[in-house]
């Protein structure tokens, strides 16, 4: 075999390989939309985090702004802490309301930011201090017979 | 004069799973002569081949190559040494997947710094020594038997070694072939100025070209000498094997029962 | 009624056997990583075997993952169209390809066509004394014969699962898309939101470099551990496959259960 042909066709081989990998990340996978551009990092502590997990979104207004980067216990305050690398092309306000919801109904759980009209906006390493926690289906439906047993007494 | 002996073999012994294969070989080559070690199949010629060129490590006894030490030699040192010897595998060994040319290029461009232009004019060079210089675009695959030996013996010599090995050169040939192989071995030993060790049991085509002969039987050498001593030789195994006699020393029959014993005992055996 | 004694004998020789197997391959192993410099310096020595291992296997490759594809288009609308959820048709396919069929699958063909040449190719110049008189010309083998072939193997492998993931890709969407007539935006927008390249795409990449490791490697032990008669060759080239095939299977539990351990 002619070594420049046999070269000409293990190029062509590795170009195509490549080309697959890049289809795969890009079109496929969402690396073009991952957080290649710088982020900054913010906290927030929830009573209870629910079903949230590491790599989960960051929404405001639906639109993705960041990703959880870890979560912890805090044996001091028995709260859970959420670190969150969020896109350095937002800043929010210092009075920006994060909770947890659900996408869907059984879908995956999120922090979702809703802004404040503050002036002064949120640092990198900041705390946010505004925050309502996962709402635990267990709890819902225990609430729930609990009232319409509340309910049932008052009519009796 | 230690410098005439290129090979000095002494007291050799090979052990392949506890069979003993050489047991105590002694054996002087003297520089620029073709050497013959002849024997039946089985007899451990090969593993004697083997172990001078370092391929197997003896279990006792030492092989020194000039001034070397061949059994307790590092990769590096055989290796080295190994680039002054050439051998002759049974049925070439060629490169199935490269041409001749390529083949006899390979220890050239492998060993050797020299130049494209350099390597040609020397690869042909020494396939116009054994007759193949028109054959040199061919694949192994396209060659006979003799032929592919001659590119072999090409390649084998294509660094002008100081000892050339021969693992049965002769065997699988036309009587034509044969001829040009025992010829070749000759006249390239007087060429190169080289020193050659033929393992092989063409008793005819050897007696022509060697100038001393080793038989050796069950891991020991049983008799020694020139061609001419061979032939007068009285030895019974010697003359069983030059005159190639059906019965002597070399039994014809395996070992069994006699025959009273095996027709006329009446009991079947499986 | 056979002995059990001898029963139990046989079983413990075929254990250290194969044990003894093992240790050798790894030396066989390290001894390629060291003399590995020649493959790299000489390049086109590599580059050879990355075109046999490689280029030649496109092909199989290509139409295997193309019809692994469309199966999976076609199961998987089958059950979504059942729960309604026929636009998740598109994360279900690529889901699937990255992280598990397109390195497992491909690696398996790999193995068959060519491992088994490689083994092939080794076992034969061994059975024709080819590697005995490089060793006796003063050329190592292993660094000549072996390690290319090893670095052939390891460099396609995931040039080859990529390959046949995207080819899988495209035939879910043209299974689904254009035949069926799942909506094609929804098809890509949720692939996109549901794989993640770190997680997903990059995982896979990974264990196909681990397959194409365990593979080439497996292929020219084979290959050089054989009994050189031609019996001897076409049994090493059995062993290659079936040996490679549990090899991948093995390996992907592994893999998985560490790099998918319950997010």
């Amino acid at each position: 075999m002619n070594r420049s042909v046999l070269d000409l066709w293990v190029g062509f081989f590795v170009a195509l390989g490549i080309a697959a990998l890049l289809f795969l990340a890009l079109k496929v996978g969402n690396l073009s939309s991952a957080h290649l551009s710088e982020t900054y990092v913010l906290q927030a502590k929830f009573d209870n985090i629910g079903g949230l997990k590491v790599r989960g979104p960051v929404k405001s207004a639906g639109v993705v702004v960041g990703r959880i980067a870890d979560i912890r216990f805090d044996a001091a305050t028995y709260e859970a802490i959420v670190t969150m690398n969020i896109d350095g092309r937002y800043r929010f306000p210092k009075d920006t309301f994060a909770a947890i919801y659900t996408s869907g109904l059984l879908g995956e759980q999120f922090v979702g930011f809703d802004v404040g009209g503050d002036e002064k906006m949120l640092n990198a390493g900041d705390t946010i201090h505004k925050t309502q926690s996962a709402v635990v289906l267990e709890k819902l439906i225990s609430q729930f017979l609990f009232n319409k047993a509340a309910e049932g007494q008052d009519q009796k | 004069m230690s410098d005439d002996i290129l090979v000095d073999i002494e007291d050799l012994h090979f052990n392949y799973d506890g069979r003993p294969v050489l047991q105590g070989i002694n054996m002087k080559i003297p520089r620029g002569k073709v050497v013959a070690i002849m024997g039946g199949s089985g007899c451990g010629k090969t593993t004697l081949l083997r172990c001078i060129g370092g391929q197997l490590r003896p279990t006792g006894g030492r092989v020194r190559l000039e001034r070397h030490q061949v059994c307790g030699m590092s990769h590096a040192e055989l290796y080295a040494l190994r680039r002054k010897m050439g051998m002759l595998f049974q049925f070439g060994a060629l490169f199935t997947d490269i041409s001749v040319f390529d083949n006899v290029a390979f220890p050239l461009r492998e060993h050797t710094d020299m130049s494209e232009e350099m390597i040609r004019d020397l690869v042909l060079m020494k396939l116009e020594a054994v007759g193949l210089r028109g054959a040199h675009q061919l694949m192994p695959g396209e060659l006979s038997g003799g032929m592919a030996r001659r590119v072999a013996l090409a390649r084998a010599v294509a660094l002008d070694p100081m000892l050339v090995m021969y693992d049965e050169p002769f065997t699988g040939l036309d009587p034509i072939a044969l001829g040009v192989i025992g010829q070749l071995i000759r006249k390239l030993n007087d060429a190169l100025g080289a020193t050659s060790i033929m393992v092989t049991h063409d008793v005819q085509e050897s007696l022509l070209i060697v100038d001393y002969i080793y038989f050796v039987s069950q891991g020991r050498i049983v008799a020694e000498g020139t061609p001419d001593q061979i032939r007068a030789s009285t030895d019974p195994f010697v003359h069983q094997f030059v005159h190639a006699e059906v019965d002597g020393p070399v039994h014809f029959d395996y070992p069994a029962r006699s025959l009273r014993e095996e027709f006329l005992s009446g009991v079947a055996h499986g | 009624m056979a002995d059990p004694a001898a029963l139990l004998r046989k079983l413990g020789h075929a254990v250290t056997e194969r044990v003894w197997r093992l240790g050798f391959a790894a030396r066989f192993f390290v001894a390629i990583i060291i003399y590995s410099g020649a493959s790299f310096r000489r390049l086109h020595l590599t580059l050879r075997e990355v075109f046999f291992s490689g280029v030649l296997s496109l092909l199989i490759i290509t139409v295997s993952g193309l019809f692994v594809g469309l199966v999976l288009g076609l199961q998987g609308y089958e059950t979504l169209q059942r729960y309604g959820s026929t636009e998740a048709l598109g994360v279900l396919v690529a889901l699937s390809l990255t992280r598990e069929l397109g390195p497992v699958v491909a690696a398996l063909l790999f193995a068959s066509r060519a491992g088994s040449s490689v083994t092939a190719e080794i076992g034969l110049m061994k059975a024709t004394e080819q590697l005995k008189a490089m060793d006796m010309m003063a050329v190592n083998p292993i660094a000549r014969v072996v390690a290319p072939r090893f670095w052939g193997g390891v460099i396609s492998m995931p040039l080859l699962a990529a390959l046949f993931s995207a080819m899988g890709v495209l035939g879910g969407w043209l299974i689904g898309v254009v035949f069926i007539g799942v909506d094609e935006g929804a098809f890509w927008s949720q692939m996109q939101a549901g794989v993640d390249f770190r997680f997903d795409v990059w995982n896979g990449v990974i264990k196909s470099f681990v397959f194409g490791v365990a593979v080439s490697l497996i292929a020219v032990f084979e290959g050089y551990d054989s009994v050189p008669t031609a019996e001897g060759v076409s049994r090493a080239i059995t062993r290659t496959v079936v040996t490679s095939a549990l090899a991948i299977l093995a390996l992907d539990f592994v893999l998985t259960s560490f790099m998918f351990r319950g997010a």
